[in-house]
């Protein structure tokens, strides 16, 4: 168990690696360097020499590669074009925020789709499943931007109860960041909700139709502990990869929802960046982004492993 | 007083199909069962047994429901009590004995769980009680060390264990009834024997009444003191074991048991023609008329009553049953094989080895021979020209292995395998020559994963013709037309997917197909044992006389001896990859013959109450075969000590034409065996 | 002889009787029927609605800026003047037109890469599903910023991007489903009697996976048009004047709270097509009898 439990950390490691080098040579193929794609019309004379020594684009690319990634795992990624500072200083605040939406989000959102989920696969095909899957289905569908848009338009324009855009400096407490969280919240919650309560209503289901549940009704098990011994364990246990790379890929939904919201986390950092053609930054970025979903699916995979007695037992007996 | 444990009064249950039609499964079924008895229903897939015994029970699957009639357990109803009293009734007083344990056991739960589970449900005992109690069920079902056992979880046991933590689980709350249904299908014969050995002794033990559901007639003759017998949806016969497997009154009935092959017959059994219609497909008249022997006008457009006749016992659905009494003392074979076998061999396995196991990339590159001890080792057999050469052996005995690497999927280890006295076969697949590939072919255990679901028959079996003959046009068309019609399926086939067919049908387009490239050898993996026992006979009997006309040798694989008995001329028992006799099959089937050949053929259930199996071997499962000595030390009843344990045993010759690999004299064995 | 010949008249069905028969399955379910007559409708809008379109798109005019909807602008005017219902019918056509064809090549790289995958196994199959998992760890939305603000909003380059992007995810359903049915006995079958590996290939493999990388690929199409919506939203999809509604979603949002015609025209329009593609994809699947809802969208 240990073995596959380190097997699957290097893999991590190797992906985050592969990662490091696509960013790269991405950045490297792509039509200009850093320099110019930033200073543009003014990439000329000595503020062009400046940008090229800052960044060391005079050394060849694979050395540059190098100490490129040796500052990464020293948790330092460089110099930002922009932000005129280091890149480990425009990303702190950012991360935080960020997680501080993000963690709203899956806190509300995993417990009410696990509810939300069992409550459709139980009532299956009838009223309570029927009205929850199409509520589901057009929150998932409809892309975040408009499901943001209208929520400020209904209950911060409309309704007047809660700020529409937020409006705070990158470095507020927690405190004053909850009310102006709320709106984006919702809006990310709203689609990660439906997508995991769909996964979860076809897992139940699933289990449902097994042998060992008709086995556990024919012996005389009632109905809610057979629900919570021998159906959830079951069923929850698949979900969670599932379920994580849902999170995972809706990291990307959180650039658009942030822009909406004008919320300063990595996701407007994102778009910032783009725009102002950072390229250190947006190679910071690439990184960090695909760590967080290595991270979780690592984390995710652990919990399959512990959970999940087939693995465990197979493990230790070889 | 009422002696019925439960009666079940004109039940009918159907489904609704997707156009709305309403569809039938079970059609006015009424049945009692008496306190204390052993009831066996019987029927092939399809027939309802398992709706109906779910339906014992108040449990009627997602889809279905019941269109009339009840299903009384002490006078109460158990199809119109809601949840709350089932869950009462349920595991309490009637409990289930699944089919595959191994399925119904919930995978996250350990095994004394499960069990304590059922306790805490249906007795009102003390947490130390529950926990003695656990060990004495584990203990009663015959289960080595319970408190370790009670530790695991379902995956760690084997098929046979797996099946009686079932029966622990049902003997928990300590029922009235107790339902089997299909107990021993999946398991090994010589852990079905022991399985069923167990329930038996139950029976006897605590009284409890029994309702044994399976297709298996030897299973029914071992347990059973009632037979129910089902045809799509009815109940056509019923009464004492005795008269039904003996004197069946049933056509159906009748036509099955010859149907079955059995040890103390030679020679392929009758077939019977056609397979049971579809639930929604059954005529006006009696269901069993397209393939009655017996049928008269009436039968076609009327439906027999259940009829009771007092003097024997007996309730029988069918108008003509009184021609039957007659027939019914004859039980003889008169299929016997032809028997020309010249010896001109055109297979020769030597020294033949096998590995699974993977060589690591260091040890490739020291060229270093890591697996010392191969799934198969040893293997030398000559086949011969035109000759049914059977490879019989329990799960994990290696067989289906040989047959890979003859049909080149597998590479050999060591040894080599002759083709035609002088063509060595490469085991190297694109080594073989386009000839080579045509004159071996396969047909598979399971035709509905051997037969590619999206094409039609016409693309199955135009697939060799078009690869070995290059035919094209009209005259593939013609050449399939005339495949079909040899394994007796017309032409309309042509444009038909494998869903659209039987389970039968499925196996003689896959028949079909391999006969395409007119082979020399056709290797059959278990051909049979995806097929009811009444498509079994026909498709034997077809496998039979294609060989007479076109004079192809078949290397048959299968764990049943009484179909490989039917079948074969010569048969190989193999244990863990190993040899263990090899000889004419009548013969093998005599002593004195290997101790475990003796254990396997003493564990066949032959459907007839008087014949019982004889168990000389535990039914441990062994993962690995030895490293030295005799394949079969570890199970051997006969065993002589450390010589089994680390010598290779000796090839003996017995008078009448086996050879037997012990270490034990043969003339000793036959003094011990007789 | 005579009834031989006959026989062979009755041929299968042919692949347009298929077809037929898979889009009367859809529409026999609610949902199905919806999904199906929203994706219509917006195909044949977006072919026709150049010639019914009863203003110019991109006709500015500052004396009918944020007209609310009338009977001479049934949508209302937007900022610049422009009619919201000419610029909404004409909204969708990039769109569908640019995710269609993405669809297409991510259907066409990731389904034969997958299947290759699949099939070869060994060490080939683990380096690129390592560099697969790879590329599925960064963000699309990252990448595709990143490619379209150093290469430009074109067409040449939106839609390779696109298709490249969300092909990663069929690469994985395709070596799936390929290795579910590479251990099955039919193609040992054919392995055994020697057809050569394109044969099989063809004739055995490729129908077996066949619908489920269909459905993936038109599961793709919905995820692709929301990425694309997106895209345009931020900034980076169509270039202005175009009408996009993305686009439009986005010029429109800051004036929202006194003209709220002017985002919700085209909010209809966008959801509505995603729901259609949804709807009917999920049919699809139905109908080929896969079970989409336990997939993640990745």
């Amino acid at each position: 168990m240990f073995f596959l439990i380190f097997k699957r950390f290097i893999l991590g490691l190797v992906t985050l690696f592969i990662v490091s080098l696509i960013t790269f040579i991405g950045v490297e193929i792509l039509p200009g360097d850093a320099c110019t794609s930033y200073l543009e019309r003014e990439a000329f004379g000595e503020a062009l020499a400046a940008c090229i020594k800052r960044l060391g684009l005079d050394i060849p690319a694979h050395e540059r590669y190098i100490s490129w990634a040796y500052n990464v795992i020293q948790g330092d990624f460089g110099y930002s074009l922009s932000g005129q500072m280091q890149i480990n200083e425009v990303l702190g605040p950012r991360i935080k925020n960020s997680l501080v939406l993000a963690s709203a989000a899956i806190i509300i959102g995993i417990p009410l789709a696990l509810i939300l989920g069992i409550i459709t696969a139980l009532w299956r095909d009838k009223m309570p499943d029927i009205i929850i899957s199409t509520v589901a289905i057009f929150s998932m569908t409809i892309p975040e931007f408009i499901s943001a848009t209208l929520l400020i338009l209904i209950v911060a324009i409309w309704l007047e109860w809660l700020p529409g855009i937020v409006i705070v400096p990158t470095d507020v407490t927690f405190f004053e960041l909850l009310p102006n969280i709320i709106l984006p919240v919702i809006a990310i919650a709203m689609i990660m909700t439906a997508h995991m309560a769909r996964m979860v209503r076809s897992s139940v289901i699933q289990v449902m139709a097994s042998d060992y549940i008709q086995m556990a009704i024919l012996k005389g098990v009632p109905y809610w502990k057979m629900v919570f011994k021998h159906v959830l364990p079951n069923a929850l246990l698949p979900a969670i990869n599932v379920v994580a790379l849902t999170i995972a890929w809706l990291l990307g939904g959180v650039v658009v929802t942030e822009v909406v919201f004008n919320y300063p986390g990595l996701g407007r950092l994102v778009i910032e960046s783009i725009s102002n053609r950072d390229l250190p930054v947006v190679q910071a970025l690439g990184i960090i982004l695909a760590s967080i979903y290595v991270s979780i699916n690592f984390i995710a995979d652990l919990l399959t492993l512990m959970l999940n007695p087939r693995l465990k037992t197979l493990q230790t007996r070889k | 007083m009422n002696t019925n444990i439960q009666e079940i009064k004109d039940l009918s249950i159907g489904f609704k199909s997707q156009k709305g039609k309403q569809i039938s499964i079970l059609r006015n079924i009424t049945t009692n069962i008496r306190k204390g008895e052993t009831v066996g229903i019987v029927g092939e897939s399809g027939s309802g047994k398992s709706t109906l015994a779910l339906a014992m029970m108040g449990y009627i699957k997602h889809g279905l429901f019941t269109t009339g009639g009840e299903c009384l357990f002490k006078s109460q109803d158990l199809l119109s009590l809601n949840n709350k009293e089932l869950e009462d009734i349920r595991g309490r007083k009637i409990a289930m004995i699944p089919q595959n344990a191994g399925q119904a056991l919930t995978p996250n739960l350990k095994i004394g769980y499960q069990i304590e589970e059922a306790l805490k449900l249906h007795t009102d005992f003390s947490k130390a009680k529950r926990e003695q109690k656990i060990s004495e069920l584990l203990n009663q079902v015959r289960l080595p060390s319970p408190s370790i056992m009670a530790l695991r979880y379902p995956h760690e046991l084997s098929g046979g264990q797996q099946q009686r933590v079932a029966v622990a689980m049902a003997l928990a709350g300590n029922p009235e009834l107790l339902l089997l249904d299909e107990p021993t299908t999946g398991l090994d014969v010589t852990t079905q024997a022991h399985v069923l050995e167990l329930l038996k002794d139950l029976a006897k033990d605590t009284g409890t009444s029994m309702v044994y559901v399976s297709h298996d007639l030897g299973a029914i003759a071992q347990v059973c003191d009632r037979v129910i017998v089902m045809y799509s949806g009815e109940i056509v016969l019923e009464g004492p074991v005795r008269k039904i497997l003996k004197e069946p009154i049933h056509p159906y009935t009748y036509g099955l048991l010859k149907s079955i092959p059995k040890l103390s017959l030679s020679g392929l059994p009758d077939s019977m023609p056609g397979s049971q219609p579809q639930p929604g497909n059954i005529g006006s008249g009696c269901s069993f008329y397209d393939r009655c022997n017996f049928s008269s006008d009436e039968c076609k457009f009327k439906v027999p009553e259940l009829e009771y006749l007092s003097e024997i016992d007996t309730s029988v659905r069918c108008f003509n049953h009184s021609e039957l009494i007659s027939k019914t003392s004859e039980q003889k074979i008169t299929n016997e094989l032809k028997k020309e076998i010249i010896i001109d061999e055109i297979l020769d396995l030597k020294d033949v080895s096998i590995s699974y196991a993977k060589q690591g990339i260091i040890d490739q590159f020291l060229n270093k021979v890591t697996d010392t001890n191969p799934t198969v080792k040893d293997i030398n057999i000559n086949i011969n020209k035109g000759e049914t050469i059977a490879l019989v052996g329990e799960s994990g005995s290696g067989k289906s292995t040989i047959l890979k690497s003859i049909a080149g999927l597998l590479k050999t280890k060591d040894g080599y395998i002759k083709f035609n006295k002088e063509k060595l076969l490469s085991g190297d697949l694109k080594k073989r020559n386009s000839d080579d590939l045509r004159s071996i072919q396969l047909i598979f255990q399971n035709p509905d994963e051997s037969l590619n679901p999206n094409h039609t028959v016409e693309q199955i079996l135009s697939q060799p013709l078009k690869l070995y003959f290059g035919l094209t046009g009209n005259k593939l068309k013609s050449s399939i037309a005339e495949l079909l019609k040899k394994v007796r399926l017309g032409a309309f086939y042509m444009s038909r997917y494998p869903r659209q067919l039987s389970g039968g049908e499925k196996q003689r387009i896959a028949v079909a197909r391999a006969f395409a490239a007119r082979p020399d050898i056709i290797l059959c993996d278990e051909v049979t044992s995806a097929l009811d026992v009444s498509v079994q006979a026909a498709v034997l009997d077809l496998l039979q006389k294609l060989k007479e006309e076109l004079g192809t040798t078949y290397v048959f694989v299968s764990h049943d001896l009484a179909v490989v008995k039917a079948i074969s001329d010569r048969v190989a028992v193999l244990y863990q990859g190993r040899l263990c006799e090899i000889g004419p099959s009548k013969d093998v089937y005599q002593f004195p013959s290997h101790p475990y050949t003796e254990v396997l053929i003493g564990a066949v259930l032959e459907p007839d109450p008087d014949i019982r199996p004889k168990l000389v071997a535990e039914d441990i499962v062994e993962e690995k075969p030895p490293e030295i000595g005799c394949s079969f030390q570890g199970r051997c009843p006969r065993i002589l000590g450390d010589k089994c344990r680390n010598e290779t045993p000796p090839w003996q010759f017995g008078d009448n034409g086996n050879a037997i690999r012990c270490h034990i004299d043969i003339e000793e064995l036959k003094i011990q065996q007789s | 002889m005579e009834n031989l010949k006959n026989i062979f008249n009755e041929n299968p069905k042919s692949s347009l009787e298929k077809v037929l028969d898979i889009i009367s399955t859809m529409a026999s379910k609610p949902s199905g029927f919806i999904g199906l007559a929203i994706l219509i409708f917006h195909i044949i809008l977006a072919i026709t609605s150049p010639w019914f379109a009863p203003y110019d798109y991109k006709a500015i005019n500052p004396s009918l800026m944020l007209n609310a909807p009338s009977s001479e602008f049934w949508f209302g005017t937007d900022s610049l003047g422009r009619d919201v219902f000419t610029r909404t019918i004409l909204g969708g056509r990039t769109a569908l037109t640019i995710t269609f064809f993405g669809s297409i090549i991510a259907l066409l790289w990731g389904g034969l890469l997958g299947i290759f995958c699949g099939l070869v196994g060994g060490r080939i199959d683990d380096v690129v599903m390592r560099i697969v998992d790879a590329f599925l760890s960064i963000p699309w939305i990252l990448a595709m910023l990143l490619i379209v603000s150093l290469l430009g909003t074109t067409t040449e380059v939106l839609i390779p991007a696109l298709g490249f992007f969300y092909g990663k995810g069929i690469v994985r359903v395709a070596r799936a489903a390929t290795h579910d049915v590479i251990a099955k006995d039919f193609i040992v079958s054919a392995k055994a009697r020697g057809h050569s590996n394109i044969s099989i290939i063809w004739n055995e493999i490729l129908p077996n996976v066949r619908d489920a990388i269909l459905v993936e690929g038109a599961m793709r199409w919905s995820w692709m048009l929301l990425g694309f919506s997106s895209l345009s939203f931020l900034g980076f999809g169509v270039s202005p004047p175009t009408p996009d509604w993305g686009l439009m979603i986005s010029n429109a949002r800051g004036l929202m709270s006194f003209a709220w015609w002017a985002v919700i025209a085209p909010i209809v329009g966008l959801s509505s097509l995603i729901i259609g593609i949804n709807l009917t994809a999920d049919a699809f699947a139905k109908a080929l009898g896969i079970d989409r809802s336990t997939k993640a969208p990745v």
